[in-house]
């Protein structure tokens, strides 16, 4: 008897180790056995598909950086701009906004709405100083006259660091949103959904700004 | 019986962390996990990220590891935390309802492979098969 099958006799779901469902609670088997999947199944899955066409996007900007890292046409490279102090700082900020963010969920889960806009308003500090850090370093390079315009190196620079840069900016305009509608519009289920939907979107932002440090940031400060 | 499914919440993908937790709203007999042990994972995340990301810039310094070996060090140090922040903080496991999910994550990571190191791989040939304009003029004037 192969184990799922044994697994569904006795009640137990073989896949998710510690976590044997409870009597009253329906079985997840993934086949459709439990009935359609339910609404927060699916748009966590959406949602999830979008960020993974994100990562895509994202990937070409990576590629783009690696190709293009010794194009500097006279131009500083990375061992000259970079400044590691402030990455390392802007990556605790965006670390710990990723953790404020698991926070808010387990607040948001609780339907505690205090905790909730607190821990919301941790994250979205965080992410806000990190944005600021980031300015800060982009405003003193274009300064130096070493702006996106210098070279094809400082151009896929701007482009992939920017571009993440910016899709933090619109998690925190959806993270304004949010602290918003949990008071006006309370724990409903849709509110629930688009939640959950910010929460994937700002820790897959964390997962792409691990990229960024080690292969715009570490690897190009060896990178002669 | 799937509309008791709808009373959970998950903020992730898709483990039990952060089911609900209201008092009456939850289906009889749910055996919910508490608070601290969904406040573990999360530290637990936080933790191994922290030490991750303090061993990718530790090894920078060339006393630490091998010159030419470091930049293998900062990728696996950077996969390990990308697999740290799917596991703990997106929750991303191996549970029937996380299959697809699973299996949209292997699409992708097959993508973006193919994308980065595909271009790196055709960008390096077509550097080494292009003559520079300069040695080019050398052996047309010669």
């Amino acid at each position: 008897m192969s184990a799922p099958t044994t697994a569904l006799r006795t009640g137990r779901d073989p896949y998710h180790i510690g976590h044997a469902p409870a009597a009253g609670v329906p079985e997840y088997t993934g086949h459709g056995a439990g009935g359609p999947a339910p609404k927060r199944i699916v748009v966590g899955y959406g949602f999830w598909i979008f960020i993974l066409s994100d990562v895509i996007l994202f990937s070409c900007f990576f590629a783009t950086y690696t190709v293009l890292i010794h194009a500097r046409n006279g131009g500083p490279g990375p061992q000259e701009i970079f400044d590691l102090h402030g990455t390392a700082l802007e990556t605790a900020c965006l670390l710990l906004s990723s953790f404020a963010c698991g926070l808010t969920s387990l607040a948001v889960a609780r339907r505690n709405l205090l905790w909730s806009e607190i821990f919301l308003a941790v994250t979205g500090l965080l992410g806000a100083a990190f944005i600021g850090l980031e300015v800060h370093e982009f405003y003193g390079l274009v300064a130096r006259g070493d702006g996106p315009t210098r070279s094809a190196f400082l151009t896929s620079f701007f482009a992939l660091v920017g571009c993440h840069g910016a899709h933090v900016t619109a998690g925190l305009l959806w993270l304004g949103t949010m602290m918003a509608q949990f008071p006006a519009k309370g724990f409903k289920a849709s509110i629930r959904h688009r939640y959950l939907c910010f929460s994937l979107f700002w820790h897959a932002l964390d997962i792409i700004w691990i990229g960024i440090f080690t292969v715009v940031y570490l690897i190009g400060k060896i990178t002669p | 019986m799937s509309s008791n499914r709808e009373d959970f919440d998950e903020f992730d993908l898709g483990s039990h962390v952060g089911e609900e937790h209201v008092a009456g709203e939850a289906p009889p007999g749910a055996r919910h996990p508490t608070l601290g042990s969904e406040l573990r994972s999360y530290i637990i995340g936080l933790a191994l990220a922290a030490a991750l990301t303090a061993a990718s810039f530790w090894s920078l310094d060339e006393h630490v590891i091998y010159g030419p070996g470091i930049v293998m060090a900062l990728i696996v140090f950077g996969l390990a935390q990308v697999g740290v922040h799917l596991v703990f903080f997106l929750h991303l496991t191996t549970s029937p309802d996380n299959t697809n999910n699973a299996l949209a994550l292997a699409f992708g990571v097959l993508i973006v492979s193919l994308v980065f190191f595909g271009s790196i791989w055709v960008m390096s040939h077509m550097n080494q098969n292009m003559m520079p304009a300069r040695a080019l003029l050398e052996m047309r004037g010669g």
